[in-house]
């Protein structure tokens, strides 16, 4: 365009020949400058993006897959109760040794002598302390497989999970390293016999907490998330969809109409905390609910999802067009009639897609949850909101926080979780809008 | 009579009221719906609503009220030398009698008998039932804990008994308002329309509630630890509860706010320009096709939680940058030791910044688009350069929108928790180095509320002093942010 300007500046004085510089050449080395910085910016953005999601993924995907001895392994009478006293004492069951019948199987396959102890130690360092409950719970529930031989499949320890998908450096001097030298010869011979193998990982999906990493799981987390989804979509779509027609379709134009619009604009930019200060401060202390319960959990996030599903909602609402209000009305019916029976329906994919990203956020949000107590060792799955619950965000946040390393994969395996339950709830929104969109 | 159980026959009630009411008015027209004001449906709905609602406030009341009325009946039986003790012991003492009367049911009278001539047993008899006692119990106890179940049971009983017969009662007198000439639709959308009225204002409520509930905690804090040395104390050492009675610690909020304030500038130091070049790159040149593929994937940024942002600093970000300066520092000195630590302000503010790049991207974006085509259409028609205009015309016109924006994203940075929690560190110190740990708020506001707590030290007290401090500051941004937008908006319309 500039170009054209000075041409036709040239023609009209067409005595100069020379050009008036007007600095094209560094202004357009601007322009390109200034577009570059513009696509540098969006980059920044994306791979930034990217390096999250791979740091991520290449984490955690080994965390759905693991490491498990299956062998047959000896319930014998002399080790689990030597003194043949379990009819009358049934504390005989639940305090034996069960380890040491998983370590004298491995031994036996792995050829070690009974009487070298270092070497049994060691053995007892490849599988998971967890077959403890495993195996004991397999003796009570039926006490007449002592003295049989069954095949039982335990879980490796968390060391020999990682060695063997190659999470450590085996060139580090041996004694730096978290597995001897021993130990993964073992594994290898293991590995041969069919012993030793990789396992989809149940375990993930339904184990409660554990404080050892190979046996910890997200079940409780994921009933916990379950059921504050569950509050929360109850509580905050009827009210926030009714707080919406009011303010929408109803409200006079007044000073209290003007006050809960600017009380509801300020309260979707509250922080997360404060929120939780709230829940702590008037759902626990003021109205004694318990800590840790989902059901405050919900409340808090409830109050939390409220205003984003308002500004969604009559958005939607506002999407309708005031033609179908017109003749419904034209036809007689009520203002009410009209709002339920003609513009809430057109408006619902709107709402609905409001209500599903309102939701996914909450499923994500983690600090008011941490100070109403559901940051807790919580080991079983409970029954009723009322029971103390954690989800999968505090889940993620406390095992971010263990020291132990095998946690790190754990912890991104959770993360993995989350996030996919991310993508099918913002998917979900997508689809319904195609789906749903009518333009007007 | 369990509440449960009273709603479920509540329900009922209401249910056959509607079916009564809807046939009611179905036999006085004798079929002609013509002849009704309104629908057989709102005929059927308007029994139903006066049979349900004055018994569900009667309950709601009921059931706010009532447990004061007991509790002072039953701390009144309590003997006179109880009385005379401090208000701290009597509330134990009655939280004691509350634990014992929810185990009495479990005991045979027998067992009861025997309990009240002994009463140290009643620990080892409830034990025995799988029940949990903290203290000894004392005589008189067991006698207020038998009151207090007797008067809850009765209580129980007269609610049922006055809402089941309110509830008849507003069902038989709707039933006989019923004729065809009756506005039931109007009765019936009045009630509606308080319903909604309702559910609006728990917007009011909840900001009621917060302010109410921190406020009156921050004053208990207060009135522990005067206020002054609170907002202008800089030493943050709040020592916790354990260490001795006499030591109250100090709780300076200077050192936090200046870890907030210092994290939160290096976060917007990276989304601002990011953020404002990736808007302007996707408002002004990029084709339509490149918009709807790279905004919806910056959005995506918006959309993890913050915890997998905090994760990602503590395991990837904070590690890289350690050991990129120890490198660093090798190749300058041949010392390799690392200045920039794991958890440091760098860490968690480039991370920040990161999440807060699509707030500050898609706000502009939506600012920067909104600026007349006019003026941009002037600008180049006079010849200037596409980023002559955006950087003469379009940014100085759209400048108070994107300073809004600004204000918003910082108020975001400042009530941010999880990444700060795991990526910047617990020591709250008062240092200009960016490449060392400091705190901030909402850190301290996590660390101060989680564990054990009791309601009464001002070490768990503070949280709520922070809190508030904190909804203030983040209030008081976004006020003025949308005050600015809407005075930039009226520009144009």
């Amino acid at each position: 365009m500039t170009e054209i300007v000075s041409q036709a500046s040239g023609q009209l004085t067409s005595t100069a020949p020379a050009r008036r510089d007007i600095g094209i050449r560094r202004r357009y080395a601007a322009e390109r400058r200034f577009r570059f910085y513009g696509l540098a910016a969006i980059a920044f953005g994306l791979v930034f993006l990217f390096l999250l999601l791979w740091s991520v993924v290449g984490k955690g995907y080994t965390a759905f897959w693991q490491t498990e001895l299956t062998l047959p392994i000896t319930f014998s009478q002399e080790i689990i109760d030597p003194n043949n006293k379990r009819e009358t004492d049934p504390k005989v069951l639940q305090a034996a040794n069960y380890p040491v019948l998983v370590r004298n199987a491995l031994a036996e396959r792995l050829g070690v002598a009974s009487s070298d102890r270092a070497a049994l130690r060691q053995v007892s360092g490849l599988f998971s302390d967890s077959a403890r409950v495993e195996l004991r719970d397999m003796v009570i529930s039926d006490p007449s497989i002592i003295g049989k031989t069954l095949p039982v499949t335990v879980l490796a320890s968390a060391n020999i999970d990682s060695a063997f998908k190659g999470q450590f450096d085996m060139t580090v001097d041996e004694g730096s390293r978290r597995v001897s030298d021993q130990q993964v010869a073992w594994m290898d011979q293991l590995v041969k016999d069919g012993v030793l193998a990789k396992g989809f990982n149940t375990g993930l999906f339904v184990n409660g907490n554990s404080s050892r990493p190979e046996a910890a799981g997200l079940g409780v987390a994921l009933v916990g998330s379950l059921y504050l989804m569950g509050i929360v979509l109850v509580l905050s779509l009827p009210i926030g969809v009714a707080a919406s027609i009011y303010l929408e379709e109803f409200a006079p134009k007044n000073r209290l109409t003007d006050l809960i619009e600017v009380n509801i604009n300020n309260l979707a930019a509250v922080p997360s905390i404060v929120y939780g200060l709230l829940g702590l401060a008037v759902f626990i202390n003021f109205a004694g609910l318990p800590r840790s319960a989902p059901l405050v959990g919900g409340l808090v996030l409830t109050l939390m999802t409220l205003p984003t599903i308002i500004i969604a909602t009559r958005a939607a609402l506002r999407a309708v067009p005031p033609s179908i209000r017109a003749a419904a009305l034209g036809l007689g019916a009520s203002k009410m009639q009209t709002t339920f029976h003609h513009v809430l329906p057109l408006a619902m994919p709107g709402i609905l897609t409001g209500t599903i990203i309102g939701l996914a956020h909450a499923l994500g949000e983690t600090a008011p949850l941490l100070l109403i107590g559901m940051v807790a060792f919580v080991a079983n799955v409970p029954a009723t909101p009322l029971d103390p619950s954690t989800a999968l965000p505090v889940q993620i946040y406390m095992w971010a926080n263990e020291a132990e390393r095998a946690f790190v994969e754990r912890t991104s395996g959770a993360i993995i979780v989350l996030l996919v339950f991310l993508i099918i709830m913002n998917l979900g929104a997508i689809l319904l809008r195609r789906r749903f969109e009518r333009r007007w | 009579m369990s509440t449960t159980l009273l709603f479920a026959i509540l329900l009922v009630i209401a249910a056959v009221a509607y079916v009564l009411g809807r046939m009611r008015a179905g036999t006085l027209s004798q079929g002609r719906s013509s002849a009704l004001h309104s629908r057989p449906n709102y005929y059927g709905a308007f029994v139903a609503l006066v049979a349900f609602l004055p018994p569900l406030i009667l309950v709601a009341i009921w059931l706010a009220v009532s447990p004061f009325v007991i509790n002072s009946a039953v701390s009144d039986t309590f003997p006179e030398e109880v009385k005379g003790q401090s208000q701290a012991q009597q509330s134990l003492a009655f939280g004691m009698v509350k634990t014992i009367a929810r185990g009495l049911p479990l005991l045979s009278e027998e067992e009861v008998r025997a309990v009240k001539q002994d009463p140290s047993s009643l620990q080892s008899v409830f034990a025995g039932k799988g029940f949990a006692v903290a203290a000894e119990a004392q005589s008189y106890m067991l006698d207020s804990a038998a009151t207090l179940n007797a008067k809850s049971q009765t209580s129980r009983t007269v609610l049922a008994a006055l809402a089941l017969a309110l509830s008849a009662a507003g069902a038989f007198f709707a039933l006989r308002v019923v004729t065809p000439r009756f506005r039931a639709r109007n009765q019936v959308e009045r009630v509606m329309l308080w319903a909604l009225l309702l559910a609006s204002s728990i917007a009011i409520l909840t900001t009621v509630g917060i302010v109410a509930s921190m406020l009156t905690e921050a004053l208990r804090f207060f009135s522990a630890v005067p206020a002054y040395e609170f907002f202008f104390g800089t030493v943050w050492d709040p020592r916790f509860a354990g260490a001795g009675a006499s030591s109250s610690g100090q709780f300076g909020l200077i050192p936090l706010l200046a870890g907030t304030l210092y994290i939160g500038f290096v976060a917007m130091l990276v989304a601002v320009p990011v953020g404002l070049f990736a808007a302007i790159y996707m408002a002004e040149y990029a084709s339509p096709r490149m918009r709807s593929l790279a905004k919806p994937l910056l959005e995506v940024l918006a959309g993890i939680p913050t915890i997998v942002y905090g994760f990602f600093a503590l395991v990837t970000v904070g590690p890289f940058l350690r050991d990129l300066s120890a490198q660093m520092s090798g190749l300058l000195t041949g010392n390799y030791a690392s200045f920039i630590q794991a958890q440091s302000v760098i860490t968690a503010g480039i991370v920040m910044g990161i999440m807060l790049i699509p707030y500050v991207s898609s706000l502009s974006d939506d600012i920067i688009t909104a600026v007349p085509r006019a003026l941009r259409d002037g600008s180049l028609g006079l010849g200037a350069t596409r980023s002559e205009t955006i950087k003469r015309v379009i940014l100085p016109a759209a400048l108070p929108g994107i300073v809004g924006a600004l204000l918003m994203t910082a108020s975001r940075a400042i009530g941010e928790t999880m990444i700060v929690v795991l990526a910047a560190g617990v020591a709250a110190r008062m240092q200009i180095n960016p490449f060392e740990p400091m705190t901030t708020v909402t850190v301290k506001i996590v660390n101060q509320l989680t564990g054990d707590l009791e309601f009464t030290s001002p070490q768990t007290l503070v949280a709520f002093a922070l809190g508030i401090t904190l909804f203030c500051i983040t209030l008081a941004l976004n006020i003025y942010a949308l005050y600015i937008v809407r005075k930039y908006r009226e520009q144009y319309e």
